[in-house]
């Protein structure tokens, strides 16, 4: 960009400086409160890390961290399954699409109670729950990626006598490869989502009993310092899969 | 599959055949009619126990009469309430830093990742603190619900004005425009769609976290009064209110989306 100009830092370091600035930001945010509720970034950095060799917090990371990845995978696979049959052929996608957005344009979180009701308070609802946030986002994407073939390669195929599933295999799956890896993008933030709603709401192990812990017997340190985590691992998580997508939709 | 065959040549989106479309418009009723058929008959013979689903038609009996008693409303009030507040307040933010970080091609380039890194979080997990710093009242549904519409407006607004065709703006200086000819006759018509877009994404998602943290930790409002009745086990109460709130979110995202068409098209 030649209006950056010759003068101005590169971004990257200017990014950093804004990094800093909100970083002194909360510090001095953090001092003005009382200690009751707030906690400065030092004292968070310098007290709250300690939860990270507590054994109990250990095992809530790990246990969100696989309810997580289940929700993830099957998520994937679910979506996947239910973008593909629905894009199947111009009568499915026309009679089940409409069906699709209306089931994902309902909030679920009304429907948090019943989860829980419905699967208990144990892994199970949060697994359904993050799936129920995840599976849109993926089965919406592989139908509109499937949607984007161009046509004239599914004719010239067809013309050159391909079966249907050489025609899956060979042209509908390579095209798909894109619009997957953003629904993976998507999915990995919704389902995160909702394993944390489903924690919040109610849970004995995992994260989200943790921060209600910490935030009940006010002990901000230790509460600031596990969300901090749980952000930048959001945020490191968002960014692998927004790489891993640009980098596979670039052949096309 | 016969329709498969014949539509290969112009993929999914080409248009049916008159019986394709009747078979389609007869099929997505008949999903509709069985579901609700399934559900009336586990329920009637309470295959399914009552604890777990009440019967449709009881829960359409009891949603009648939240419509027409005017009970739901002092729980109606406070979620509104809330996002009244939220809702403006992450309208007028959002646009306001989004204006402020496209102001120039630098803070752009420097600024916009942060705050769509930022958008990655997801802001559920500060709820703890705003209920810990706010009380478990308004306040802190309404910290919440305006942090959650924050960002998509904000993103959406640096991004409609960043992408004005640079072309325009050219043309507009050359012929003499002042900055706020530029701003009015420029920046906002062209910038308008995506950030209107993103203010109905906002103001759902504003709506929609209330409602969460309102069912997270709350003594009142719409939110609060699902998990209230889930948690007396009144499940045909529950229910009336989740189709209640479901009906309120869906109306007021046609709303939103009219407006939003209807801007287009002036």
């Amino acid at each position: 960009m030649s209006a950056t100009g010759a003068r101005l830092p590169p971004p990257w370091v200017a990014r950093l400086c804004v990094i800093i600035c909100l970083l002194i930001l909360w510090e001095v945010l953090g001092r003005m409160g009382t200690a009751l509720f707030f906690s400065p970034f030092s004292k968070v950095v310098m007290t709250g890390h300690q939860i990270f060799f507590d054994a109990e917090v250990r095992q809530a990371l790990l246990t969100t961290g696989w309810v997580l990845a289940l929700a993830f995978a099957l998520s994937l696979i679910l979506g996947l399954v239910l973008g593909l049959a629905i894009a199947m052929s111009k009568f499915t996608y026309q009679t089940f699409l409409p069906v699709l957005l209306l089931l994902y344009a309902i909030p679920q979180i009304t429907i948090l109670p019943l989860f829980v009701l419905y699967f208990g308070t144990g892994p199970a609802s949060k697994i359904a729950f993050g799936v129920s946030h995840g599976l849109f986002p993926v089965a919406v994407s592989v139908i509109a990626g499937v949607q984007g073939i161009k046509p004239i390669l599914l004719t010239s195929a067809a013309s050159m006598g391909a079966t249907r599933g050489q025609i899956f295999r060979r042209i509908t799956l390579p095209y798909l490869v894109p619009s997957l890896f953003t629904g993976m993008r998507l999915a990995s933030t919704a389902a995160l989502l909702g394993v944390l709603l489903a924690e919040l709401y109610a849970s004995a192990g995992g994260v989200g009993h943790f921060t209600r812990r910490f935030s009940e017997t006010f002990q901000p340190d230790k509460l600031y310092a596990l969300i901090g985590a749980l952000a930048l691992m959001a945020i490191a998580l968002n960014e692998a899969t927004r790489r891993l997508e640009r980098r596979f939709s670039k052949w096309r | 599959m016969s329709g498969a065959a014949a539509g290969m040549g112009e993929g999914v989106t080409g248009r049916l055949s008159r019986r394709g479309r009747w078979l389609s418009f007869l099929t997505k009723l008949g999903v509709f009619v069985m579901l609700m058929l399934l559900w009336h008959a586990v329920t009637v013979t309470e295959i399914v126990s009552p604890f777990f689903l009440p019967q449709p038609g009881a829960v359409m009996t009891v949603f009648w009469r939240i419509l027409s008693s005017g009970r739901a409303w002092p729980d109606v009030s406070v979620t509104f309430f809330e996002f009244a507040v939220a809702g403006p307040l992450a309208v007028v933010t959002g646009i306001f830093g989004g204006y402020l970080i496209s102001m120039t091609r630098y803070s752009t380039i420097v600024l916009e990742p942060v705050v769509s890194s930022l958008y990655a979080i997801p802001i559920i997990i500060f709820y703890p603190i705003s209920i810990m710093a706010l009380g478990i009242g308004p306040e802190s549904k309404i910290a919440h619900g305006a942090l959650f519409g924050f960002f998509p407006i904000c993103l959406n607004t640096i991004q409609g004005f960043s992408g004005v065709d640079a072309i325009y703006l050219r043309m507009a200086r050359s012929t003499g425009a002042t900055k706020a000819q530029l701003l009015r006759r420029i920046l906002i018509p062209a910038a308008a769609p995506t950030i209107l877009n993103g203010v109905r994404l906002g103001l759902m998602l504003c709506f929609l976290a209330i409602i969460g943290g309102e069912t997270i930790a709350s003594l009142e409002g719409l939110g609060h009064r699902i998990v209230w009745y889930a948690e007396g086990m009144q499940m045909t109460n529950m229910f009336a209110y989740i189709v209640f709130v479901i009906l309120i979110a869906a109306v007021m995202n046609i709303c939103l989306s009219l407006l939003e068409l209807r801007r287009r098209g002036a």
